[in-house]
């Protein structure tokens, strides 16, 4: 005989009891998961490197290669001719910035195959909150990256004006965060670790390209008008353009609204995927172990 | 009577049509060592993913203390600590990193954490090396640490999944003595989950799961006289006429 004591799914809710914890301890919590990310990334030097030579592969040749080629007319938030190496900077940020948030992705399906993530998510904090820590802990180590990369350009006289680093931080905020939704949604929708290739062919090279990281988009409605609306439906590109006009001291507007609306879309996302009512990952029977 | 500090009532769960557990009601009382008895594919780890929430119950309740894990999921998982089955520390931290992740994600302040490491890492004897990486250590000692960890933010029940999978011989007997110990030591609640039957003790209070349906429960002296056997191993074998238990070193 089965006797149903409660429907578990018509009970819990995201509003669940938090066990009464003080807003110190909140604190304290935020703190450990970002402290903790940060020691991940830092023990993690191939991943450093690899986040810092990689847009630097793409301003350092690529641009170089590309000067010739391609001109950029004066758009906002221009008032000259630029140089290419200057056009790409901020999509080689937003793309740092995506690297970064897909490999918190990885990592979070690879702790959830090797049993890591249990920790994390047996804390007695609310799941949300938990893993909205572990969105702004990611979204902490990619702005350093960033400024990394920033750094190293500056050797190039690739970047913007002194006030244009302060500037640019809160668009960073907002586009990690974005990205770093983006790759918690994906982790929780990815079954395997083997199937992250996927991740790259699908996500990645499509959000990348299909943007105004490498070309205005005036350009792109020249020769294809339907990939024009692509791109000004990607997310993507609305990072690179906030990034691109906060770096020049102006707000996008358009790409702030969009943003933000993309951002809590990921958020909320992520949260439901992982709120064990729903049952995502025990549907896919990952309590692990032989029992 | 005293509340128990675990209590399963008649839960059920399923995944899509595969039924892990059917019905399973049991408790644990205070300041006692349960063993949960059960083959492979038992449900023992279904279980354990419900009773830490990883879970939503289907259908059933389980509650620590007072505590609905799944209406008071904050306060039941304040007090209760787990050691997975497999291994969860982060392998590229050291013992203390490891231990000072697990503290703020308890909301723990870091001195307080600090001298609680202190304390609980002198009881397995590693106090001596903090300062390493989990990598560089045994199997039995990640598991001491695995422990030691669950054990620092002070809960009142302590749930262990097959916590000496894999371990050799010694290294297993340390691990159960330190967790009966707790039981004298700290008055909190073991609920340990394994194949082994050695482990078991006759005063123990175990568990039978089998094919995700509870066969028997009660002190293992009383359950080994109800099936009329010689031994828990016989009794077991009873109840599920299966020969695969493994009551060696596993």
């Amino acid at each position: 005989m089965n006797t149903a004591v409660t429907e578990g799914h018509s009970v819990i809710s995201m509003g669940h009891t938090n066990g009464g914890f003080s807003l110190r301890q909140y604190a304290i919590c935020l703190r450990g998961i970002i402290w903790r990310e940060s020691l991940r990334f830092i023990h993690q030097r191939e991943r450093f490197i690899s986040a810092l030579v990689r847009p630097l592969v793409w301003l350092l040749i690529f641009a170089a290669g590309f000067r010739q080629v391609l001109g950029v007319s004066i758009i906002p938030p221009y008032q000259t001719y630029i140089l290419y190496a200057e056009y790409i900077t901020p999509g080689l940020i937003a793309m740092i910035q995506l690297f970064n948030g897909m490999q918190s992705s990885l990592s979070m399906v690879y702790d959830r195959e090797m049993g890591n993530m249990r920790t994390l998510l047996v804390s007695p904090f609310p799941r949300w909150y938990l893993l909205c820590s572990k969105l702004v802990a990611g979204t902490a180590v990619s702005i350093l990256q960033v400024y990394a990369f920033l750094l190293v350009a500056r050797f190039w006289d690739v970047g913007p004006t002194p006030i244009g680093y302060l500037l640019a931080l809160p668009a960073l905020v907002l586009s990690g965060l974005m990205l770093g939704a983006l790759g918690m949604l994906i982790s929780s929708v990815v079954k395997q670790l083997e199937n992250f290739a996927g991740v790259m062919n699908f996500v990645i090279f499509p959000m990348f390209f299909a943007s105004s990281a490498l070309y205005p988009l005036w350009q792109v409605r020249e020769s294809s008008p339907f990939l024009y609306y692509v791109c000004q439906a990607n997310p993507f590109t609305h990072a690179v353009e906030l990034i691109r006009f906060a770096l020049y001291a102006q707000v996008n507007w358009i790409s702030l609204a969009v943003l933000c609306g993309f951002t809590v879309l990921f958020v909320l996302g992520a949260i439901f995927a992982y709120d064990p009512a729903r049952g995502l990952l025990a549907r896919r029977g990952e309590a692990g172990g032989g029992g | 009577m005293t509340t128990p500090m675990l209590s399963v009532e008649a839960v059920s769960y399923a995944y899509g049509t595969r039924r892990a557990l059917d019905n399973v009601t049991f408790a644990v009382a205070p300041a006692t060592f349960s063993v949960l008895l059960g083959l492979n594919g038992a449900g023992k780890s279904t279980l354990f993913a419900l009773i830490t929430r990883l879970y939503a119950t289907q259908h059933g309740c389980i509650r620590i203390l007072d505590f609905d894990v799944a209406r008071a999921s904050g306060e039941a998982l304040r007090i209760l600590g787990v050691v997975f089955q497999s291994r969860t520390l982060d392998l590229d931290l050291t013992i203390m990193q490891n231990l000072m992740y697990h503290a703020a994600l308890h909301g723990m302040r870091k001195r307080e954490a600090e001298v609680r490491s202190g304390e609980l890492l002198t009881r397995i004897a590693l106090s001596d090396r903090v300062n390493d990486k989990v990598r560089n250590l045994s199997g039995g000692q990640i598991r001491r640490v695995e422990i030691a960890r669950a054990l620092l933010h002070r809960p009142r029940l302590l749930v262990l999944d097959e916590p000496t999978v894999g371990l050799d011989v010694t290294s297993r007997a340390d691990i159960l003595q330190h967790v009966r110990h707790l039981i004298a030591e700290d008055g909190i609640a073991v609920l340990w989950a394994t194949h082994l039957i050695d482990e078991v003790d006759p005063h123990d209070h175990i568990v039978v799961l089998h094919q995700g349906q509870l066969l028997a429960q009660g002190p293992a002296s009383r359950v080994v006289d109800e099936c009329g056997a010689t031994s828990v191993r016989d009794a077991f074998i009873q109840l599920t006429r299966s020969e695969d238990l493994i009551g060696g070193a596993g």
